[in-house]
């Protein structure tokens, strides 16, 4: 594919690890370079927003986006809790991209998943949430057609407008490894921005996530007898439908496929 | 005609005689033995118990006898008690999901908790849901819908999310909801409600699975840390956030509502795209066609399958005697599936696969053996041989899209 004239964006964050909450390479936001790669190639921009940070850890997972092959990344200052969203916004109103492209949602803080919707909101383009793939950018129409990632492995198909924001899924392409070197090498393109203070959340309590509890079967019988019986039966359908002969089964088995919407 | 009560000696006579042809016939009601006296069968009376004990239950709450059977499934069908909401003094909307046009788990959970939030502090709120498109589900009333929006036109059969967004942004000018619920969800809750919430310029809490008083506990941080933060007016909420409604039953007022006017959609729905079913991970599957020890024809299963569109799963002795690949058993050992239509071929249901299964919708069964445990559990069994069925089925769908595509090169 070639998309020479086309400007995509790809928003990182720095991701967090499930276990060990280590500062890492977020996954989907690794996996929306890919796309972008796939796109472009080394004109793929990359944009994050947040503190510049002194930890060597947090700079080694925001640099392992640049070890993806790009030269370099633009980064955009602002106090590590204030609003994002307003920051990157202003900052892309001047570099109208065609393509925006964020993860579903960050691995740390209150990952909502609203940033997507909200940028796209502000800056007036379309949004498209949970894409496996680009399959096409026509330029002269200004559309692009998008496969979404649909619950059991489905896909659809979308025509969508440019310019346009879309959240990439985990089921898109496996990113590429990480390479060290042009990791370390490539340039932080450092820029201080706005700062838009989230109040709001600074009143929200945050804790460790609980184990949520196993929702129990409640036996609701007004009689012990029926108690007995609930605790003691086995569980059986029973109501099933039990048809013989060829004909009649192939028969009652296409109607329930199709009954079912499958065939 | 008359009270007169008549002797039929040789009715009497079958009646007390257990080895006569005809006595079950005359058994049925009560029998009065020579004197008018009312005799009962010892032996027909009480059922026995899953430790093979004889059990006499007194209550009358057993089905004891054909008789008695009868009457209980008369009485259990209990009428829940109606909750009337006459003057709503306030709306908690719910967006349900409905896929393939039914409520599903998580959309019954968030009408439990919309109900909690209506009612609270005595409060008397309806709970509106909001249907799109089809609507196949007839239990909305012991869902817990106390007035329904239901939208219907062809073209909610697609995606298309910017329509829909402005729908509801409509109906919330409208009844102006106390609160606004959606299943964060992949099945386009998740989506809708956070077009919704940058329509309607709100914070909305997402991931929301607790709520207590007046605050509401979400999953932040993907998964890893729970926010404690004030309620807000649109939700995302979780599955399990809240028991659904059991014990009431609700008036499912159809509100009239026509869709709203919008144009300048940014996004069309091409369709979905065919997938290679096997390519789709067997726990995901939508639908699996799954073969045991009573397959005769390998070719035929694969071919079948290929024709259904249906992901392949096995059973443990397909498996084992290198019918099928390793990654494609279900049950203990193998994967749970969650499948909407499960095809259990040739398989008996041994335990460690009907834990395999436990989460699936449908079940089919094609075997020979119709007391098997698969057909006990199926909602449909086939009972006959497995090749002969699949051989006729395959045909009978090569014929159904015969005629569809015909159908189709005719208009
Ligand atoms: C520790 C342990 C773990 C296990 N884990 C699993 C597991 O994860 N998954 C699993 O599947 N099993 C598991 N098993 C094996 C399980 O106990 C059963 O042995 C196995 O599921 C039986 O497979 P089957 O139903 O295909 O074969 P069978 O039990 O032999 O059943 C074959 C069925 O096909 C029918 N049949 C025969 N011929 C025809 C015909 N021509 N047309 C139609 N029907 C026909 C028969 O009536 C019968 O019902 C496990 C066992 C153990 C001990």
């Amino acid at each position: 594919m070639t998309n020479d004239n086309l400007s995509v964006i790809s928003l990182v964050s720095i991701g967090e690890h499930p276990t060990s909450r280590r500062p890492r390479r977020a996954e989907q936001d690794a996996r929306a370079i890919e796309l972008g790669i796939k796109l472009v190639g080394e004109n793929l921009q990359t944009l994050h927003a947040g503190e510049l940070p002194d930890d060597a850890n947090q700079q080694t997972a925001l640099r392992s986006y640049l070890g993806m092959g790009l030269a370099e990344m633009n980064l955009l200052e602002m106090p590590a809790q204030a609003d994002a969203v307003l920051v990157i916004a202003e900052h892309l109103k001047q570099q109208n991209p065609d393509v925006i492209l964020t993860g579903v949602r960050a691995e740390s803080g209150e990952s909502s998943g609203m940033l997507p919707y909200l940028l796209a909101e502000h800056l007036g383009m379309a949004m498209v949430t949970s894409i496996a793939d680009i399959l096409s950018v026509d330029e002269a129409n200004q559309q692009a057609e998008v496969l979404q990632a649909l619950p059991r492995g489905q896909r659809r198909k979308l025509i969508v407008d440019l310019p346009f924001v879309a959240s990439v899924d985990m089921a898109a392409a496996m990113p590429r490894q990480s390479a060290f070197g042009p990791a370390m090498r490539g340039l932080l393109d450092t820029a201080v921005a706005g700062d838009f203070a989230d109040e709001e959340a600074s009143t929200w309590q945050t804790s460790n996530a609980k184990k949520r509890p196993k929702r129990l079967k409640i036996i609701k019988a007004k009689t012990a007898a029926d108690r007995f019986k609930a605790a003691t039966a086995k569980a059986s359908g029973g109501g099933g439908k039990v048809v013989h002969g060829v004909e009649e089964s192939a028969q009652a088995i296409l109607d329930l496929l199709v009954e079912e919407g499958l065939v | 005609m008359s009270e007169l009560f008549r002797r039929d000696p040789r009715a009497q006579w079958i009646a007390r005689n257990r080895l006569h042809p005809l006595h079950q016939t005359l058994v049925i009601g009560p029998v009065f033995g020579p004197s008018g006296l009312l005799r009962k069968n010892l032996h027909s009376i009480g059922f026995i118990g899953p430790n093979g004990l004889k059990r006499i239950d007194r209550s009358g709450a057993s089905n004891d006898s054909a008789q008695g059977s009868r009457r209980a499934a008369a009485a259990s069908e209990v009428i829940l008690p109606l909750h009337q909401v006459l003057e709503p003094a306030f709306y908690i909307v719910v967006v349900l999901d409905l896929v393939s046009g039914r409520l599903n788990g998580h959309d019954k959970d968030t009408l439990g908790l919309a109900q909690q939030l209506a009612n609270r502090n005595g409060g008397a709120g309806a709970v509106v849901a909001i249907a799109f498109g089809e609507l196949k589900d007839d239990s909305l009333d012991k869902a817990g819908v106390d007035r329904l929006i239901h939208l219907d036109s062809p073209h909610y059969e697609q995606y298309n999310p910017e329509q829909r967004c402005n729908d509801l942004q409509v109906i919330v000018d409208d009844l102006k909801p106390q609160h606004i619920l959606l299943p964060d969800s992949i099945n386009g809750g998740g989506d809708l409600g956070r077009r919704l919430a940058t329509k309607l310029q709100q914070r909305p809490a997402c991931g929301v699975w607790k709520l207590i008083d007046d605050t509401v506990t979400c999953r932040g941080s993907a998964g890893k840390s729970d926010i404690t933060r004030p309620l807000s007016q649109l939700m995302l909420v979780m599955e399990e956030c809240s028991e659904p409604i059991s014990e009431t039953r609700h008036e499912n007022i159809v509100i009239p509502q026509d869709t709203s006017q919008f144009t300048g959609a940014k996004l069309i729905d091409q369709g979905n795209i065919s997938v290679d079913p096997n390519a789709i991970p067997l726990a995901e599957a939508g639908f699996i066609l799954s073969g045991g020890n009573g397959i005769n024809d390998w070719p035929q299963f694969h071919h079948t399958a290929s024709v259904l569109g249906a992901t392949e799963g096995a059973s443990r002795v397909a498996v084992d005697d290198g019918n099928m690949p390793r990654e494609r058993q279900v049950g203990a050992t193998g994967t749970w599936v969650t499948a909407q239509v499960y095809i259990a071929v040739g398989i008996s249901g041994a335990i460690q696969h009907m834990q395999g299964i436990g989460q699936c919708e449908k079940v089919v069964a094609i075997n020979t053996d119709e007391g098997c445990d698969m057909v006990k559990r199926a909602d449909l069994s086939a009972i006959g041989d497995s090749t002969e069925i699949l051989t006729r089925l395959v045909e009978l769908i090569e014929q159904r899209k015969q005629t569809i595509n015909g159908g189709a090169t005719n208009d």
